[in-house]
């Protein structure tokens, strides 16, 4: 290729790669910004599930915002894990995980979190921890009554999930 | 509280699903607890985490890898002639092996004076029991068809070797061992167990090991099937089929139906109705089965 050819290629890659920067790096309002990285549905470490009757017992996409925002309330006020949060940027983390949720439970929504294993990357999960937030994403799902058989629907679709977030 | 009462109250461990955490500090102590709700299975009668007639493959305790956790267990069931009562405890160690022993007693009441052995002879049996988990989980595994599966043995010891012998049993003390399988099908709150024991065991050991009409290893089945209905409630039902090595008494299989329930984290209790068969010529022994568990 000629040399001015492959300057104008390289300049045109680079300026997608930024545009596509830019649009992983947009910081929705009230939160922090993070690294760059690669959005994907993929990432949601899930597949979504077929029977959009379980999405709609959870009442919806407002309702599993306001169950994921119970769940991390919860979790930050349980002295068990409360300090795995003490840097979390809290609205970024409410709205992904209601994201994930609405994604797994095939709700058609797009997930914009990194993946599982990135963003528990270095924080020393355990076990306890992970059993921990499931018993307090229960306590949500209780809250919005959801009924107990469906809320296990989307305890076994998080609960592999395990094997990504546990580090110790 | 020894018998009747024992029996009356009858109870047998629920291996709390108890999404049991107790207030341990993480940092530098041994931890405990910190398994998910009921996810430790119940106590069997032989004393490991099971259903209450079956063995499953998950480990005693409410601990999960990070740590140790345990269970004892009391246990009675009231069937037409006879009565057996059983304590036991076991402890889970990384949610990968599990130690267990269980004393039992089988009292034959007045059934003992028709049996010419005399009225509330007992046969007591002590049960060592050892578990290793040696791939999946049961619990966590959702993605994936494999089930959580345990190897392990059981070393009983019987106390009425002569009366053992005399009708027509070969040992009173013999060792089980057994693979078992036990999955969460968590999307259809179902649980599904199942085992093959190598046994000689006749009654269990209550009635010592092998026989005049067989004395080699049988392979066995254990199976089981439970519904969740809550958090704290699991209605199920279990199967075992058991050897028939002695002459003067046909030997059934065994048929359960159980609910447990979670009180708190740490104390369940499992009712079941049983139906046990002929028991040393006594037939259709049919009857209540109660545990009463406490884990941690």
């Amino acid at each position: 290729m000629h040399p001015f050819l492959q300057r104008v290629a390289l300049a045109t890659g680079l300026g997608l790669a930024l545009a596509g920067t830019a649009l992983a790096q947009e910081v929705p309002a009230g939160e922090k910004p993070v690294d760059a990285y690669v959005q994907s549905n993929a990432n949601a470490n899930a597949t979504p599930l077929a029977d959009k009757a379980v999405f709609d017992a959870f009442g919806g996409k407002d309702g599993l915002v306001r169950i994921a925002a119970d769940t991390v309330d919860f979790s930050m006020a349980d002295p068990r894990i409360k300090d795995i949060f003490a840097t979390t940027d809290v609205p970024r983390l409410k709205r992904t995980l209601a994201e994930q949720f609405c994604y797994v439970l095939g709700g058609g929504c797009t997930y914009t979190g990194r993946d599982m294993a990135a963003v528990h990357k270095d924080m020393g999960v355990t076990h306890r921890d992970f059993n921990a937030l499931v018993e307090n994403l229960q306590k949500a799902m209780d809250k919005a009554g959801v009924p107990f058989r469906v809320q296990n629907r989307l305890v076994a679709k998080l609960a592999p999930m395990q094997r990504s977030v546990v580090e110790r | 509280m020894q018998g009747r009462l024992l029996t009356k109250v009858s109870l047998s461990l629920v291996g709390l699903w108890s999404l049991a955490v107790t207030g341990v500090a993480r940092a530098g102590e041994i931890n405990t607890g910190g398994k998910l709700l009921l996810t430790g299975g119940v106590s069997s009668l032989e004393g490991g985490a099971g259903g209450g007639l079956a063995t499953w493959s998950v480990i005693a305790g409410n601990e999960t890898r990070d740590g140790f956790g345990g269970k004892v267990h009391l246990t009675g069931v009231e069937v037409s002639d006879y009565s057996l009562r059983a304590a036991g405890a076991a402890v889970g160690l990384h949610d990968r092996v599990e130690l267990s022993v269980a004393r039992q007693e089988f009292d034959t009441g007045d059934t003992g004076a028709k049996l010419g052995l005399g009225k509330g002879f007992t046969f007591r049996q002590d049960v060592y029991g050892v578990k290793v988990r040696v791939l999946g989980d049961a619990v966590y595994d959702q993605d994936r068809w494999l089930p959580q599966v345990s190897v392990g043995a059981q070393y009983k010891k019987n106390n009425q070797g002569t009366v053992v012998r005399a009708v027509g049993g070969k040992d009173d003390s013999g060792t089980d061992y057994y693979v078992s399988a036990t999955k969460l099908l968590l999307d259809q709150s179902l649980l599904l167990s199942g085992a093959v024991r190598l046994t000689k065991a006749n009654q269990t050991g209550l009635l010592g090991f092998g026989g005049d009409r067989s004395d080699s290893y049988k392979p066995q089945f254990e199976g089981s099937a439970g519904l969740l209905l809550s958090k704290r409630l699991a209605v199920g039902a279990e199967y075992r089929s058991k050897p028939s090595n002695l002459g003067f008494a046909r030997e059934d299989d065994w048929v359960d139906l159980f609910a447990a329930y979670a009180i708190n984290r740490t104390v369940s209790v499992t009712a079941a109705y049983v139906d046990l068969g002929d028991i040393a010529t006594f037939r259709n022994q049919r009857g209540l089965y109660v545990s009463l568990q406490a884990g941690f």
